[in-house]
Order: C-alpha cells, then sequence, then structure tokens
C-alpha cells in the first residue's frame, strides 16, 4: 500500500464511520421526540421508559459522533493540504454555519438529557426536537460541502487561480438539493431499519413485549415511509449525475459505449478491458429513461471520456447495484408493513414479518456506505471535479500507511466497544425499564 | 469583517482554554487523586460538567473552521509540518470523549468501569501536553518548511524543549483551572478542603512549569522576555497576573474561594493575551524568519466577509442558549442527582 492509496483508505474509514454516528444522532432524536410526546400524552409509562432507554443509548452514539467529527475536521488537513488550502475558503460556507448548528445541538443535548424532572415538560420535549433539527441542519449542511466538490461552484479557475470566490454560491451548488434531500431520507432509512430490527428481535425472543412492541412501530413507521420514498429521491440524485457527471453516471452503470436508447444494467460482471458486461440482465431503453426521463435520449458513455479521467468501473458499479438492491428490498418490506398495519391484522403479530425486520437491520447502513461509494469513487480522480485531481492534493508527508494503520485499529476497537455497551444496554432494559408505573427509575 | 473574525478565533481559543482546560483537569485531579476520594472527586466532576460537557469542546471546532475557511494557508500549514502531534492530540480526544461517555451511560457497572477510568484520565492529561506542544511549536520558531529529510521537517519541528516545557504547562494549567472550578461545585466541606488543597499544589506546579518555559525560551534564544516586557500591554497584562496570584494565594489562605474562578480565569486570559499581543498579527513563527500572518495570509475577502457573518449571526443563537444551559444547572444543582438516573 503506498502513501497515496493509505491517504484515501483512512479518509474513507473516517467518514464511513462516522457517518454511522452521524445518521443515528439525526434520526434518533425525532424517534424520542414522537416516544416522549406520547409519553405527556397518555402517561403511559412505558413511553417514558422508551425515551429514556433510548437517550441512554444515543448518549454513547453522540459522543462517539462528536470526536469523530472532530477528528474529520483535522484530518481534511492532516491528509489533504493542497485540497484544503484552496478549497478551504470556497466551499467553507457550510461548515461555518455548521458550527452553529453543532453547537445548538450540543447545548440542546444538555438540556434534553440531563433536564428530566428539572424544566416545564414541554420545554423539555422541545429541547429533544431541537437537538434533531439542529442535527439534520448540519447534515444537510456537511453535504452541501461535498456536493460541491462533485459540481464546483461560486469561483473561477484561471491560469492555476482561484478568482472570483462566492462562498453563497459555492453552497447552493447544483448538486447540493439532490444529495442532500437524498442523504436526510437515508438516515431515516438507515437508522429506521437498524432499531426497528434490534426491537423486532427482542419481541421474537419474548423479552420485554409491551416496551418493544412500542418502540418497534416508532421506528418501524418512520422506516418503511422513507423507504417508499428513497427510490424517488435516488431517481432525482440519478438525473442530477447524468447532468452534471456523466463518467460517474456511466460507471455506475458499466456503460460503456454511448449510445440512443440505453439500456438498464443491473448486476454483472463488468469486463473493462474488452468494454462489456457479463451475466447481466438488460431492460433497453430504461437507462435513457432513468437518466433523461426519455426512452430514445442518448446516454454518454466512457467512451466519451479521456481514459486517465475514467473512475475505477468496478466498485463503483457494484456499489451502485448493492444500494438499489437493498433499497428495492426494503421497499417491498415496507409494503408488506404497510399492508399488515391497515388490512391483515394477522400479519401485525405474525413471526415472519418481524423476521424480515431482523434480516433488515443492517440493510439501511450498508446501502448509505455503498451510496457514499458510488459518489466518492464515482468522482475519481478528481477531487474538485474537473479542478483538482486527488493525486495532488494528498500530504507530502510520509507515512500516512501507519496513521492508516493506527486509525483502523481505533476505529475497529471503537465500534466493538459501542456494539458491546449497546449489548449490555439492551439486555438491561428489563432490570431498568420494566417496572411499574409508580416506582422511581433506578439510579446507576 | 476581518477583525471581527481574528477576535472569533481568538476568544474561541481563550473558551477551549478556559473550559476545555477545566474538563481536561478535571481528568488529571482525578488521576492524582488518592485511590478513596476518587470516587467522590468523579461525582462532583460529573455533576460540574455533564451538561455542559458537549457544548466545551465545541470551542475547538469553531477555532479549527475559523482558521480552515479564513485562513487555509496556516491551517494547511500546520497540519502539514505537526501531523505527528496533531495525530496524537486526535488520538487522545477520542479516547477521553469515548471514555467519558462510556462509563457515564453504560449500562452495567463492573470491571469495564476501571478500563473507562484509566483511559479517561491519561488521555486527559496527554491531550492538553500534546495541545500546549502544538501551541509552542507555533511560536517558537521551529517549523522547518524548507527542510529536506523527514526528522527535520516532521520532527523537529515540534519535539524541542520549548514545546514540551509549553505542553507541561498548559497541563498544570488546565489542572489548576479544574481544581478552582470544582471548589464551588462540592456539597460538603471535606470535598471542599480538598479540592482547595488541590488548587494550591497545582498553582505550584503551573508556576514552576512557568518557570521552565522561561528556561527553555532562553536557552533555544527563543525571546520570550522581549514579547512580554517589549510593550506596555505585555507587561500590564503579566503583572496584573501575577499581582492576582498574590491575592489568590491570600485567599485561599483565608478560605474566601468566591472570587477564586474569576480570579483564575483572569489569569489565564492575560497569559494568553501577552503571548499573542506581541507578534499579533503573525500567528505562526516559522524557522528562517519566515511567518504566517493573519492579514497577510487570510483567505479571500468575500470569504472572510461571509465567514464573518456566518460568525456574528452565530452566537444571536448560542450566547443566550448557552447561557441559560449554565445558569439553569447553576441554579437548579441540588437536584441534579436526581436527573441523573
Ligand atoms: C438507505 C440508504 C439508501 C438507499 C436505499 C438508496 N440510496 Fe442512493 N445514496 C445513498 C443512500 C441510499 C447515500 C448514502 O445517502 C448517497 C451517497 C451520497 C448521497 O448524496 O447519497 C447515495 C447516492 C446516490 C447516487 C449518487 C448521487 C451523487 O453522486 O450525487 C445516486 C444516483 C443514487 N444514490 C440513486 C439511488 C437510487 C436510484 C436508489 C433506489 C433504490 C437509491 N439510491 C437507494
Ligand atoms: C460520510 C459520508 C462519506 C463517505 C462514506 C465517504 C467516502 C469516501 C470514500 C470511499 C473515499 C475514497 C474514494 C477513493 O479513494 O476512491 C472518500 C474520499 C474523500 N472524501 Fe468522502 N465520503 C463521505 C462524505 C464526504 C464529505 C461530506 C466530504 C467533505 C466535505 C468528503 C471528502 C472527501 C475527501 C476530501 C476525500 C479524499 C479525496 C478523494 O479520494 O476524492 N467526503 N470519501
Ligand atoms: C455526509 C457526511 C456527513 C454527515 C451527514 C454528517 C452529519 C453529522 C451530524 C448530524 C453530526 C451530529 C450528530 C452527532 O453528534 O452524533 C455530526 C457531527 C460532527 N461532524 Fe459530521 N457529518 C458528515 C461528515 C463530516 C465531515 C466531512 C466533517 C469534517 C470536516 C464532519 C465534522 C463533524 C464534527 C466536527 C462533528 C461533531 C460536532 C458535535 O460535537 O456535535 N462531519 N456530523
Amino acid at each position: 500500500m503506498n502513501d497515496f492509496i493509505a491517504a484515501r483508505s483512512q479518509m474513507a474509514l473516517s467518514l464511513g464511520f462516522h457517518i454511522v454516528f452521524s445518521c443515528i444522532g439525526m434520526v434518533m432524536p425525532f424517534f424520542m421526540a414522537v416516544a416522549h410526546y406520547y409519553w405527556l400524552r397518555t402517561n403511559n409509562v412505558v413511553y417514558r421508559n422508551v425515551t429514556k432507554a433510548w437517550s441512554q443509548g444515543v448518549a454513547i452514539f453522540f459522543a462517539t459522533g462528536a470526536v469523530s467529527g472532530t477528528v474529520l475536521s483535522f484530518e481534511l488537513g492532516l491528509l489533504w493540504p493542497t485540497f484544503m488550502k484552496h478549497a478551504g475558503p470556497i466551499f467553507g460556507m457550510p461548515f461555518s454555519l455548521e458550527g452553529t448548528a453543532f453547537f445548538i445541538e450540543a447545548i440542546a443535548l444538555g438540556f434534553f438529557l440531563y433536564g428530566w424532572n428539572r424544566f416545564n415538560r414541554w420545554f423539555h420535549w422541545f429541547t429533544g426536537v431541537v437537538v434533531g433539527i439542529s442535527g439534520l441542519v448540519s447534515g444537510i449542511l456537511v453535504v452541501a460541502a461535498n456536493a460541491w466538490m462533485n459540481s464546483p461552484a461560486g469561483f473561477d479557475y484561471v491560469n492555476g487561480q482561484y478568482i472570483n470566490i462566492d462562498p453563497i454560491k459555492a453552497m447552493f451548488n447544483d448538486a447540493w438539493f439532490s444529495q442532500a434531500l437524498h442523504m436526510s431520507v437515508a438516515a431515516f432509512v438507515a437508522t429506521g431499519f437498524a432499531v426497528a430490527g434490534i426491537h423486532a428481535l427482542m419481541i421474537l425472543k419474548g423479552k420485554n413485549i409491551l416496551f418493544h412492541t412500542k418502540a418497534f412501530k416508532i421506528a418501524a413507521i418512520f422506516a418503511t415511509v422513507a423507504a417508499v420514498l428513497q427510490p424517488l429521491t435516488g431517481d432525482i440524485s440519478a438525473k442530477d449525475v447524468a447532468q452534471r457527471q456523466p463518467a460517474k453516471l456511466a460507471a455506475m452503470e458499466a456503460h460503456f459505449n454511448t449510445e440512443k436508447s440505453a439500456g438498464l444494467i443491473i448486476g454483472g460482471i463488468p469486463d473493462v478491458k474488452n468494454q462489456k458486461v457479463d451475466y447481466a440482465i438488460k431492460i433497453p431503453g430504461a437507462l435513457s429513461f432513468l437518466a433523461h426521463g426519455d426512452f430514445n435520449a442518448e446516454v454518454k458513455g466512457l467512451d466519451s471520456i479521456p481514459p486517465s479521467e475514467h473512475p475505477p468501473v468496478a466498485i463503483t458499479h457494484y456499489a451502485f447495484q448493492i444500494m438499489v438492491g437493498l433499497g428495492m428490498t426494503m421497499v417491498l418490506i415496507a409494503l408488506l408493513y404497510f399492508i399488515a398495519l391497515v388490512r391483515k391484522k394477522s400479519w401485525r403479530e405474525s413471526r415472519w414479518l418481524l423476521k424480515l425486520f431482523v434480516l433488515a437491520t443492517p440493510m439501511g447502513f450498508l446501502a448509505v456506505e455503498a451510496g457514499w461509494t458510488v459518489t466518492e469513487v464515482g468522482r475519481q480522480p478528481w477531487i474538485i471535479k474537473g479542478v483538482m485531481k486527488t493525486a495532488d492534493a494528498v500530504t507530502p508527508m510520509p507515512g500516512i500507511v501507519y496513521s492508516f494503520y493506527l486509525f483502523t485499529a481505533v476505529y475497529l476497537s471503537l465500534a466493538l466497544v459501542v456494539t458491546f455497551m449497546l449489548y449490555r444496554q439492551i439486555r438491561m432494559v428489563d432490570k431498568l425499564y420494566d417496572i411499574p408505573a409508580d416506582t422511581e427509575l433506578p439510579k446507576h | 469583517m476581518l477583525y471581527v473574525v481574528i477576535a472569533y478565533l481568538w476568544g474561541a481559543i481563550l473558551l477551549y482554554l478556559l473550559l476545555g482546560g477545566a474538563d481536561f483537569g478535571a481528568g488529571i485531579i482525578e488521576l492524582f487523586t488518592t485511590r478513596k476520594n476518587k470516587d467522590r472527586t468523579r461525582k462532583t466532576m460529573y455533576r460540574a460538567i455533564g451538561p455542559i460537557w458537549e457544548a466545551n469542546h465545541m470551542w475547538l471546532i469553531i477555532a479549527i473552521v475559523i482558521l480552515f475557511v479564513g485562513f487555509p494557508a496556516i491551517y494547511t500549514t500546520m497540519s502539514v509540518y505537526l501531523h505527528i502531534p496533531l495525530t496524537i492530540m486526535l488520538l487522545g480526544i477520542i479516547a477521553r470523549g469515548t471514555a467519558f461517555a462510556f462509563r457515564h451511560y453504560d449500562a452495567v457497572v463492573d470491571d469495564m468501569q476501571v478500563i473507562y477510568n484509566r483511559i479517561f484520565m491519561y488521555a486527559s492529561c496527554i491531550t492538553p501536553l500534546f495541545l500546549g506542544i502544538i501551541a509552542g511549536s507555533a511560536v517558537s520558531g521551529s517549523i522547518d518548511v524548507e527542510a529536506t529529510n523527514f526528522a527535520d521537517a516532521y520532527i523537529f519541528s515540534w519535539l524541542h524543549w520549548f514545546s514540551v516545557a509549553v505542553g507541561l504547562f498548559t497541563v498544570s494549567i488546565c489542572g489548576f483551572l479544574a481544581a478552582v472550578y470544582l471548589i464551588g461545585e462540592t456539597d460538603n466541606e471535606t470535598d471542599r478542603k480538598r479540592f482547595i488543597a488541590k488548587t494550591k499544589s497545582t498553582n505550584i506546579a503551573a508556576v514552576l512549569s512557568g518557570a521552565l518555559v522561561f528556561i527553555a525560551a532562553k536557552v533555544q534564544g527563543i525571546p520570550l522576555t522581549s514579547w512580554i516586557f517589549g510593550n506596555w500591554v505585555g507587561t500590564v497584562a503579566i503583572a496584573g497576573a501575577t499581582l492576582s496570584l498574590i491575592l489568590l494565594w491570600y485567599l485561599l489562605y483565608r478560605g474566601k474561594t468566591r472570587v477564586l474562578r474569576l480570579l483564575a480565569g483572569f489569569q489565564v486570559t492575560m497569559i494568553l493575551l501577552t503571548t499573542t499581543f506581541r507578534h499579533y498579527p503573525k500567528i505562526v513563527l516559522l524557522k528562517g524568519n519566515r511567518y504566517l500572518s493573519l492579514v497577510e495570509d487570510k483567505g479571500h475577502d468575500a470569504t472572510i466577509s461571509s465567514l464573518g457573518w456566518a460568525l456574528l449571526l452565530g452566537s444571536l443563537f448560542i450566547l443566550p442558549a448557552l447561557f441559560y444551559l449554565i445558569y439553569s444547572f447553576q441554579k437548579k444543582k441540588s437536584n441534579v442527582e436526581a436527573a441523573h438516573n
């Protein structure tokens, strides 16, 4: 492994790690707010217990999200100084606003976690909602910064100089809306399915049924509604990519030759040398329709792009297939769940439906990781599309390989500890939270 | 707008030093507490910093964002040449932040707590040590942007007596701030006495390591004394700090601890002021009389002005909320325990 590959891997690892925690940080506050709302409205103590149990878990995820985010804000400079030197002042606007969003989030979190029985009940509830909103806003802002890398705007690049800088234009670049929308919905899908899956498992095991059923339902409804919306927002993204990054679209679809009425390839093994895809299912005209809304439109293939600017085709293609495949599977589960809710009473308690949710626990997060792989690997070899190559941005310091190993070890152990703590949290539910209404919760 | 941005940068660094510093200090104090008192120290600490813990560390993020948006040359030069100490500091931040949350929120209380505690305490020392080393290297003229070999560029840019002395000084300042802060957070006389004693010992440590900084500066030919005494701001500030030191000991001796926090905050502010004022706007001094300046190395004007507006607007939201947070938890301290379930 050379230093350049190591730097890319370290960046990918850190972001891949952080995104899990940031999704949870964005979405869980909304789940808690719903449970909390039911508690305040109905005085049903199970809802209070759900809220508290969740907030214990979320506090752990928050801390991990915050430190991994802090690491990222240094890593941008540690690994990509040349990029930051030029890009920082241009795409910095969302980051400077994000500072405010984070701050509000941290303050509201202090109120929420430590505010039980100390403030007006609805004020306390409201602080929880603020945590969610500011989390969502910060997510949208960072994604706007990332979108700028895909669709640079707000400056002129003349003779190697970056002039006429307009940070506001840079923030509202062409890609920000589609990416931010798709990402925000993705966070709900991923967190929703993960949480619903865990509670479904506990119901199947016959533990604290009342508690887990209420928790499951809240998470499942968020998850399924978002899952159905996700392909729609994905379609917006795809049309957008077709416009601004034909090379990325071609790599996603392993679409080698420019053609009219292009077919959509599902699955298959791209053979880059011979410019074909083996074992794929091909739907005629569908790619033209998905990319441009017209079955006869021309879709640019990799042959229209200089070979030195081709992204890695295989990785991008597989990642895209994985994301879409998982997305469609979750849509299916969502539809079954809706039928169960509306029509089939008997399905609602059925074990097979719960088992499906257990199976789907990791799917959302896998789709998120796959989606980011599409976005980031599909942009290669550019770090700022069409302006700066990734290879020109990397730090001159040798030995990044060791830094990569070190961070890999750290993130692996953190992931293990967090999983272990989550496991303990769930196992303790009956001791901590499954108690009659009139007893106070135990302290620890 | 440039001056607004610079003021925010300075303010963020100061607040991180004061609040984040007290936060690190709590871990340092815990490390230097005898085993039988550790639990009580820990309890006081939760009560004191639990609710504002996340917020304390946001100041670092604000400072970093201001640097990379507004002063990219400064951010990237430091990132390249101080890569190693920055990485160690980051590892410290990860270890400390997660251990603090884990030990508090772990649903089962067992031997894991011992591990979390260890990690928390050691990381609480290492992180400010390296923060100090980074700050020390930034002003000591040791960053060598023309170096041709690995050691000169990436090791000796930051590893020397002066930066290590600044690191030790930072650690003792953090301990001192925490001790002073915790005095006011106790609910009984024994703990109060313990933290008063800790205030004395950390203050002595700070004065001694401060002396070490001067000696190291002398040895390496860093004109520290002329920065401080070469202008009236530095002289007045350092004189104020010294006078308040005498007052501090007098009050400690008399057991009057009310104004101690203000005094400690004042001292640290004065120290930051003296060390930054004289060579402002050149905040990073490099080898061979090169430097990076807040004025000459700023980003484009459009960026600076939107950054300034973002900061001003942000404060409009943040400051009232933050004050209300601190205020409510100060006022309702008595039933924090009840809220900890
Ligand atoms: C739960 C997660 C999830 C699911 C089910 C899907 N996606 Fe996705 N996708 C993401 C999560 C995601 C993501 C992680 O959030 C990405 C990465 C960058 C971004 O903006 O969103 C992404 C990127 C992304 C991109 C690249 C956007 C860009 O580079 O600007 C496209 C074209 C799609 N998606 C399309 C789809 C389609 C057609 C789906 C149909 C089912 C789909 N996604 C399901
Ligand atoms: C959290 C979701 C994200 C994930 C999982 C992710 C994933 C990745 C991956 C896999 C790479 C390596 C690509 C390659 O080397 O082929 C990468 C590179 C990179 N990403 Fe992202 N990314 C995310 C979001 C972002 C955001 C929000 C930013 C900046 C604002 C960003 C900035 C970068 C940079 C600077 C690189 C290195 C240069 C490059 O390889 O293009 N990423 N990321
Ligand atoms: C698509 C990518 C990203 C998304 C959606 C995202 C979203 C979020 C969210 C919602 C949070 C707060 C939640 C929590 O505390 O758990 C968070 C924390 C943080 N993120 Fe990210 N982030 C992304 C990438 C990045 C990048 C590239 C950086 C650095 C440049 C970054 C820096 C931070 C920082 C510093 C924090 C901690 C703030 C705090 O203490 O609350 N994030 N992120």
